[in-house]
């Protein structure tokens, strides 16, 4: 065989096992979708508690981290903002970039690169350590649907956390660009909440909460599928964990790309 | 005699090119404890996991109380698995939940109890396997013979009509092997239970099998009771039964082509 040839046959294999991934995860969202949505209609109710256990690891125990994080990048942008608009005298347009910014782009995107790095990341550990240690085998043969078990109240608990999460983030950030406001910038209070307010509009907000909703099922997907496909041991886990967190950022940014494109254009 | 509980009929599988099972026949009868006995790599545990739907074969047929699990819809499945019990060869208890959890969980997801009767089922069933009282532990917690009796328990919480077990003594020193040996026998007669044992364990082989099934290379080289087993002449039963190791075959030619890498 020519070196051609086995060039050829080697990217010909990447690219279906490229489109083997999508089908497979196309399936897992499915089956999940399936088990949040439908199967609780049918008699297989979802595991509330584990849902619950779940939404305080994902959600309560992110809040400081989010917060801090939210926070600078708030005053990052006022800065930010500030240096370009001394220029025209505008100063007090800090309020609307701020504001906007934070609520339609990077309040809903940093909170999902967080829970990606901290949430994505343990759910890929987690099931990828049953897998190899037998326990999926074993919810298998207690008749027991491993994703209805596993998969399903990690997904609502991340619906459910990461818009809330987003809406701290919004908050925080907005409230980061007030704090450089009042002090560096000496703008009154009362000027620069009624401008903060006279720019957002609703939807500038429900867009950010729209795609945080869409990246909260990309983190938990990406997460499950990488910690069903560990293979090998405790180095296939941590494989799949760092698979997870970069093929969850890579979906989050392409995501909200498509997001962007489609909001920029209708709203 | 009666219907078989278990019968497999030509079953083929293999992982890539190399094939595992080469058209076993199988026949388990009720209340029977049979042994699955082979070296390492001759494709027990894998028989073992077709039959409990966890792997596809190639081709051939499992059927479980009457329902193919080879071509059964997903719930149709899980009607037999819920009669079904499974012992791991790593135990494979659920580790984030106590000892007492794991037990009730396939009660508290499959019946409509209430919790304070699954609470009383699950303590009975850890006595048992001599394990009252350690309900609030965790997996990690117990030691290996111990983790072995717990997932023991949590096997039998369904009250199941068969039960498998994958190398019950592999990885614990010969006392608490045979402890855990006797106790799946007791469990069989106290429970009524069909019993499918995988093991490479001589000593166990003899103290549990009704009958015994000898797989080699994919194939069943040998099925009958332990006295058939021992007046066998077949030479590699009798191997098996003497321990001997492999009689090596130089072959000059052969191991040179191989170090050349020609064929």
């Amino acid at each position: 065989m020519s070196k051609f040839q086995q060039t050829l046959g080697k990217s010909g294999q990447t690219l279906s096992l490229f489109f083997v991934h999508i089908y497979r995860m196309s399936v897992l969202v499915i089956q999940a979708l399936y088990c949040i949505f439908v199967a609780p209609f049918r008699g297989k109710k979802l595991r509330w508690g584990a849902t619950f256990v779940q939404m305080v690891r994902i959600g309560v125990e992110s809040v400081p981290i989010v917060a801090v994080i939210a926070f600078s990048v708030g005053l990052i942008i006022a800065m930010q903002a500030a240096y370009q608009l001394k220029r025209f005298g505008a100063m007090i347009y800090v309020a609307d970039l701020v504001s906007v910014t934070m609520c339609r782009e990077l309040g809903p995107l940093i909170t999902a690169i967080i829970i990606s790095g901290r949430s994505g990341s343990a759910i890929a550990a987690e099931i990828g350590t049953m897998k190899v240690s037998e326990e999926i085998d074993a919810l298998k043969t207690m008749a027991l649907n491993p994703v209805g078990f596993l998969v399903a109240p990690r997904m609502v608990a991340m619906m459910i956390v990461v818009p809330c999460l987003t809406v701290l983030a919004d908050f925080v950030g907005i409230g980061g660009g007030f704090v450089l406001a009042m002090t560096n910038l000496k703008l009154s209070f009362v000027a620069y909440f009624n401008q903060t307010a006279e720019a957002l509009y609703a939807k500038d907000f429900i867009t950010g909460l729209i795609k945080s909703f869409f990246f909260a099922i990309i983190i938990a997907q990406v997460g499950a599928y990488q910690g069903f496909n560990v293979q090998g041991g405790a180095e296939g886990v941590g494989k799949s964990t760092t698979t997870a967190v970069v093929v969850s950022i890579f979906l989050v940014i392409m995501a909200d790309l498509l997001f962007t494109m489609l909001f920029f254009s209708t709203l | 005699m009666d219907e078989p509980i278990i019968k497999i009929r030509n079953l083929h599988t293999s992982y890539g090119k190399r094939k595992i099972l080469k058209g076993i026949d199988l026949d388990v009868y009720p209340y029977e404890t049979l042994v699955i006995l082979g070296r390492s790599g001759c494709g027990k545990s894998t028989l073992l996991r077709h039959i409990v739907g966890l792997n596809q074969p190639d081709e051939g047929e499992i059927i479980v109380k009457g329902v193919n699990i080879v071509t059964a819809s997903e719930d149709e499945k899980n009607e037999v698995l819920k009669k079904i019990g499974m012992l791991f060869q790593s135990g494979a208890l659920f580790n984030s939940m106590t000892v007492g959890e794991n037990v009730a969980l396939p009660l508290l997801e499959h019946t409509p109890q209430d919790e304070n009767i699954i609470k009383i089922m699950t303590r009975m069933k850890l006595g048992m396997v001599g394990l009252s009282g350690f309900e609030d532990f965790m997996p990690s917690q117990l030691s290996g013979g111990m983790k072995k009796r717990a997932a023991l328990a949590r096997a039998i919480s369904m009250d199941p009509d068969i039960l498998f077990c994958d190398e019950p003594s592999a990885g614990l020193d010969p006392i608490v092997a045979v402890g855990i040996d006797q106790l799946i026998l007791n469990l069989q007669s106290a429970m009524r239970m069909t019993t499918v044992v995988v093991t490479h364990e001589m000593a166990s082989v003899f103290i549990i099998a009704d009958r015994i099934c000898l797989l080699h290379e994919g194939e069943i080289k040998f099925l009958g009771t332990k006295e058939e087993m021992k007046q066998s002449n077949d030479p590699y039963v009798v191997q098996f039964l003497e321990r001997r190791a492999d009689e090596e075959h130089l072959d000059p030619d052969k191991y040179l082509h191989e170090l050349v890498g020609e064929p």
